[in-house]
C-alpha cells in the first residue's frame, strides 16, 4: 500500500522500507526546538534525570521569543535558566534578544530547518516548517527534554487528509484566508491525530510566507502536521540559506488518505474566524457590524515580510481610526531591519500604528496589547480561545493582515 | 480509583486550563492553583484528591504547554475522560504520567457523578448512573512509558543517561 508524503519521510526516518498508520515508531530527529515557556520545564526534567549533555549541540535551538524582552522579574528568571542553560551546553541555535524573532519565522530564515527534516518543538506551531516539505511537529517540554538527552522522539504513525487546492486566489486573499476557510469547513478537531497534506495545481501560486502561514495553523485544526510538497518554490526559498542538505520526498501515487477535500482558490474570499473557536469563519464582509478597539498584525502565523508589506499597501498614506489601537509587530530582526530600510515602518508610524521588536506577547495574551473585559481585537494570530488575549469577557477575530489593516482604517471588521 | 466527576463540555483548550498570563510561573505547586480558572473559577476550591475531570471531544486543543497536565495532576486529579483530546496535551499527559482515557461514552456521565476506573480491567463504572463502560488499552509501547514511570523515566532505562 503506497504512503503519504509524511509517512514517506517518516518511513525513512524510522530506516523502513514501509510503515503505516498506527504504527509506533522510535525515530532520529534533526532539530529541536523549544522556546522561553517551554524550555525551562524541559530543562528541568532533562536535569532531573542526571543528563549532563545534550545529544548535539548543533542540533538544538532555543528561542527566547514568547515574553521577551521581558515583561517581569518572573519571565526574566525563565529567560535566565534558558540563557545558563545554552551557554553551559554551547548551543547553536541560541537567540536571544537582540538575535531572536518569532521562532517559527527565524528558523526557516536563518535556514536551521529544511526539507526532509524531522523536527520537534515545544511549541504547538512547529507544524509550519510543513511549508519545505518537513516532518515538523509541535510537542510538550517532557519531549523535548527527551529529544536533548536521545536524539530521538516517539510517534504514532498518522493517517493523512488530502487538501487539494486548485486555481488562483483573488489579490485581496493570502494564506490565511485559505487555512481559515478549510478550518471552518473541517473544524477544529477535523484533522484530529492526521497530517494535513496540500497539494494541487494551485500550490503553485502561493509564496512560501503563504506556505508557512498554512502549515502553522494545521494544528488549529487537530492536525499533527501540515505539509506541502518540495517543488520551485521550495528550492528557490532554499538555495542559499540551509544549513544541512535538503532531502526530497514525494506521496506515492497510490497513497491513501482518509479523506479528501478540494478547494477551489478563486472561489475563496476574506474571512474572519469569530470568538471563541478558529472553525467559526465568516466572510469578512458580513461583520461590518463588529466594531473593534485594537488590531494586532504579527505572529508566528503572519509576522513575515509579505503579511507586513500587505498590510502597508493598505495603512500608507492612511489613518487608523481614532479609538482604535494598532499594533505592529514584524516577526524577526531581519523583517524588522527589511521593514525600515524600504520605508514601511515609517508608514505605519504615520498612520497612527505602534510598531514593536519580534514578541510572541498579544497572541497569547502575554504582553504588548492585552485587552480589557467587553473589548474586541482583530488580530493575524491563530486562537481566539476565551481570555486567550486578555479578559475572558474580550473577544478576537483572527483574520489577514490586509483585512486586519482594512479593518484598523475603519474601526470595524471589513474586507 | 474513585473520584467525583468535574464535567465539561468539547474543544476544552489549554489556555483555559491553564492561562498563559501565568506562564512566567515555573513553580507547579503556584501555579497549580490557576487550573481551569478561565473555564470554572471555583475548580481548585471544590477539587479533591482522586476527582475525575470528564469532557466531551477534543480536549486539552491549542497550545503544546505541558503546563496543562501538569496542573491537573498537581491538583491530584485521578484521570481525565474525554470522547477524544488533542494529540499534544494527549502525548504530553503520557509523558507525565497523568492517566487519560478516550471513552466514547462520556456524554452519559454527569457533573458530580461517582467513577470507579479500573485501568487492569479496562471498566469504568459509573456508581451513581450503576452503568459500566468499557475502555481501550494501551499499546505495549505507551505502557511501557507509562510503567517506568514517564518518558524521562524510560529514557533513563534505555539511554543509561
Amino acid at each position: 500500500m503506497g504512503m503519504t508524503l509524511t509517512q514517506k519521510i517518516l518511513a525513512n526516518a524510522s530506516c523502513r522500507e514501509n510503515i503505516k498508520t498506527g504504527d509506533l515508531i522510535n525515530i532520529k530527529v534533526d532539530i529541536v526546538l523549544g522556546n522561553d515557556i517551554t524550555t525551562p520545564v524541559a530543562i528541568r526534567e532533562f536535569k532531573k534525570y542526571g543528563f549532563k549533555k545534550v545529544f548535539d549541540n548543533n542540533r538544538i535551538a532555543i528561542v527566547l521569543d514568547h515574553f521577551v524582552p521581558n515583561k517581569d522579574i518572573k519571565s526574566a528568571e525563565q529567560s535566565k535558566v534558558c540563557r545558563e542553560f545554552a551557554h553551559e551546553q554551547n548551543i547553536k541555535h541560541f537567540y536571544d534578544v537582540g538575535k531572536m524573532g518569532i521562532e517559527h519565522a527565524l528558523l526557516p530564515e536563518l535556514g536551521i530547518v529544511t526539507s526532509g527534516d524531522i523536527i520537534i518543538g515545544a511549541d504547538s506551531h512547529t507544524c509550519t516548517y510543513g511549508a519545505l516539505g518537513a516532518f515538523s511537529t509541535g510537542v510538550g517540554s517532557t519531549d523535548m527534554a527527551y529529544a536533548m538527552a536521545t536524539g530521538y522522539e516517539w510517534f504514532r504513525v498518522p493517517s493523512a487528509m488530502k487538501v487539494v487546492l486548485n486555481g488562483k486566489l483573488n489579490e485581496n486573499c493570502s494564506g490565511k484566508d485559505i487555512i481559515l476557510t478549510i478550518i471552518g469547513k473541517i473544524g477544529v478537531d477535523g484533522a484530529l491525530y492526521k497530517s494535513l497534506e496540500f497539494v494541487g495545481d494551485g500550490v503553485k501560486s502561493l509564496s512560501m510566507d503563504d506556505r508557512f502561514c498554512i502549515c502553522n495553523m494545521a494544528i488549529e485544526a487537530g492536525a499533527k502536521n501540515g505539509i506541502f510538497e518540495y517543488d520551485d518554490i521550495t528550492k528557490k526559498y532554499l538555495d542559499n540559506r540551509e544549513e544541512r542538505k535538503r532531502k526530497i520526498f514525494k506521496a506515492d501515487e497510490d497513497a491513501v488518505y482518509d479523506e479528501v477535500i478540494n478547494i477551489n482558490l478563486n472561489e475563496i474570499e476574506p474571512v474572519v474566524s469569530c470568538p471563541h473557536l478558529p472553525e467559526n469563519v465568516k466572510r469578512a464582509k458580513e461583520l461590518k457590524n463588529i466594531k473593534i478597539d485594537q488590531v494586532v498584525i504579527g505572529s508566528c502565523t503572519n509576522g513575515r515580510l509579505e503579511d507586513m508589506i500587505s498590510a502597508y499597501e493598505v495603512l500608507k498614506g492612511k489613518k487608523v481610526k481614532d479609538g482604535v489601537r494598532c499594533i505592529i509587530i514584524p516577526a524577526t530582526m531581519n523583517i524588522y531591519k527589511e521593514c525600515i530600510d524600504r520605508g514601511i515602518i515609517k508608514e505605519f508610524i504615520n498612520a497612527g500604528a505602534v510598531v514593536s521588536t519580534p514578541t510572541c506577547g498579544p497572541c497569547l495574551g502575554g504582553y504588548m496589547g492585552i485587552l480589557a473585559k467587553g473589548e474586541r481585537c482583530i488580530s493575524t494570530t491563530n486562537r481566539n480561545f476565551v481570555g486567550r488575549m486578555g479578559h475572558i469577557e474580550s473577544e478576537v477575530y483572527l483574520a489577514s493582515p490586509m483585512t486586519a489593516a482594512k479593518s484598523a482604517i475603519a474601526g470595524y471588521i471589513t474586507d | 480509583m474513585v473520584g467525583k466527576v468535574f464535567k465539561y463540555g468539547d474543544n476544552v483548550d489549554t489556555d483555559v486550563i491553564i492561562p498563559a498570563r501565568y506562564l512566567n510561573i515555573s513553580d507547579v505547586c503556584e501555579l497549580s492553583t490557576h487550573c481551569m480558572e478561565d473555564i470554572d473559577i471555583n475548580f481548585v476550591k471544590k477539587v479533591n484528591k482522586d476527582d475525575i475531570i470528564v469532557a466531551g471531544y477534543n480536549f486539552g486543543c491549542g497550545s503544546s504547554r505541558e503546563h496543562a497536565p501538569l496542573v491537573i495532576k498537581e491538583n491530584k486529579v485521578s484521570c481525565v475522560i474525554a470522547k477524544s483530546f488533542a494529540r499534544i496535551f494527549y502525548r504530553n499527559s503520557i509523558n507525565i504520567g497523568l492517566p487519560i482515557i478516550e471513552c466514547d461514552k462520556a456524554d452519559e456521565i454527569d457533573n458530580e457523578d461517582i467513577l470507579n476506573v479500573d485501568f487492569e480491567k479496562g471498566i469504568i463504572e459509573n456508581r451513581t448512573k450503576n452503568k459500566k463502560y468499557n475502555i481501550n488499552v494501551f499499546p505495549d509501547f505507551i505502557k511501557k512509558i507509562i510503567s517506568s514511570g514517564g518518558l524521562m523515566s524510560y529514557a533513563k532505562e534505555q539511554y543509561n543517561g
